[in-house]
């Protein structure tokens, strides 16, 4: 017969508790800040109104990087947006999550050739889910949310942390892309 | 005495639970509205919560120190709050003035807070704020006064007892013209859409809460809807008369904060000095007009 009696938890393990209990919050309130640069935009419209309703897993658009907890890359990315894209990821509170579209955000798609248009967006920020498809109907993006859903519910979405760990791997490619990454901090000029 | 402060922390409680709860039940009315599903009627819940587990950044101790001061500062304005004609936490001391005086702290520590992220659209955003505050504070300050006058008394409490032993003349029905000042007030003050110009998503980023994530942001969202309880409740005490149980405040407190989500969500949103010129345009006048017929005529219905 298996013991009633307590057993004392360590602190990992109690830890690990409060970190499930958050994830459950952090999984039914995803936040997103919508970083719109290619033609994947289009589908979140549709995603957000009355034909798929995307407030019933909780998610709504946020209008600025702190509020947020998911980025959407939607579509190709220059290196101009790229770097505007990783002041904007470097800005929001953690646990962050990253959703790429379309098949720009994977192998760089029709413009995988341009001598301006990044390939992989894997290398310079963590992308948690990549949603297929050029461009992706909105059943799979609605698809891929509930499976980003699915991968916090099982430890899986740790992108931001992945981005503390090899911190260094990322801010080279960075660098190789943009040339210096520097952050241009307007307000305490 | 400390069961009287236990009292009060207990309505704050109270009406932080029930105005959270319609929050979420009000985003699904909203929904419907829009021939959509909604989300769960407890999603506003898992959204505080959720915002409380997330890792925040600080920019310096006024920013940290203001969100504080500006939920301490109206769950201390919550405390006074009656709900019914008898729980009533400091009895004798809920007086109308008290909540005036009581509600700028949290808004000050708001605004204080949120100039303290050094966001030039926070600024921007609080600035609307307290303008909006400026505007619709004139039009509602005549429409009480004279309720003042007419009741002899400025406690919330015994306003509403007054309404209920004279044959239930709820001052929204006794006072017509007051009683449309007061609907379009209390829209200014719940930021309701017509007037939510501080706000404004699209084009100041949220205004003062441009700058807040995590932590803090979970703090002003419950501040946010103690502020919320806070209001309503003023004007179902004020003008429908109160409440003789807590049965008949919840149906009161629920309708009104329904029918003002619901004109919202059909309107647009005015420029701030459209959300001034209005204020001081029609509901000031009708708020004059409406003292000089019940004070100096005489006529209350």
């Amino acid at each position: 017969m298996k013991s009633t009696k307590f057993t004392e938890l360590t602190q990992e393990q109690i830890d690990r508790k409060w970190w499930e209990i958050g994830d459950f919050f952090r999984r039914n309130s995803l936040w997103m800040l919508m970083y719109c640069t290619g033609c994947c935009a289009i589908e979140l419209p549709p995603a957000m109104t009355s034909a798929y309703d995307m407030e019933r897993l909780g998610m709504g658009p946020m209008a600025t990087p702190r509020q947020a907890d998911v980025l959407l890359v939607t579509g190709y990315l220059s290196l101009k947006t790229l770097r505007r894209l990783i002041y904007t990821y470097e800005q929001m509170s953690e646990p962050k999550y990253i959703v790429g579209f379309g098949s720009c955000t994977i192998n760089g798609g029709i413009y995988h050739d341009s001598h301006v248009v990044i390939n992989r967006l894997d290398r310079y920020v963590p992308v948690d889910v990549y949603v297929a498809g050029c461009m992706p109907n909105t059943e799979a993006v609605m698809n891929g949310f509930v499976d980003l859903m699915d991968l916090i519910k099982s430890k899986k979405a740790d992108g931001w942390k992945r981005y503390h760990d090899n911190y260094d791997w990322y801010k080279k490619n960075q660098e190789e892309a943009l040339g210096e990454v520097r952050i241009k901090d307007e307000f305490h000029e | 005495m400390i069961l009287n402060i236990l009292f009060g922390l207990g309505v704050a409680l109270f009406g932080f639970v029930l105005q959270t709860a319609l929050g979420g039940i009000n985003r699904k009315v909203i929904a419907r509205l829009q021939k959509r599903y909604g989300p769960k009627w407890y999603q506003e819940f898992l959204d505080i919560f959720k915002l409380l587990s997330k890792r925040a950044t600080s920019h310096g101790w006024i920013f940290d120190f203001g969100v504080i001061m500006a939920l301490g500062g109206i769950i201390a304005t919550a405390m006074f709050m009656p709900i019914t004609n008898e729980l009533v936490a400091f009895d004798g001391y809920d007086n109308f003035f008290i909540f005036v005086y009581l509600i700028a702290v949290g808004m000050l520590g708001m605004a204080m807070s949120a100039s303290g992220s050094g966001n030039p659209l926070a600024s921007i955003g609080v600035m609307r704020a307290l303008t909006t505050m400026l505007a619709y504070e004139v039009p509602f300050m005549v429409v009480v006064l004279t309720i003042i006058n007419i009741t002899g008394d400025s406690s919330i409490s015994m306003i509403a007892e007054f309404q209920q032993l004279a044959n239930n003349h709820w001052f929204i029905i006794a006072l017509p013209l007051g009683g449309i000042v007061a609907i379009l007030a209390l829209m200014g003050m719940l930021g309701k859409k017509p007037f939510e110009t501080y706000i404004a998503p699209a084009e100041i980023a949220s205004g003062p809460m441009v700058e807040y994530g995590g932590k803090q942001l979970g703090m002003l969202f419950i501040m946010h809807e103690i502020t919320v309880f806070i209001e309503v409740s003023l004007f179902v005490h004020l003008f429908l008369g109160g409440a003789e149980n807590i049965f008949v405040f919840l149906v009161k407190y629920v309708l009104v904060y329904t029918f003002v989500n619901l004109i919202s969500n059909v309107n647009g949103r005015f420029k701030i000095d459209q959300v001034v010129t209005f204020f001081y345009k029609w509901p000031l006048l009708l708020a004059v007009s409406q003292a000089i017929i019940a004070i100096y005529l005489g006529w209350v219905i």
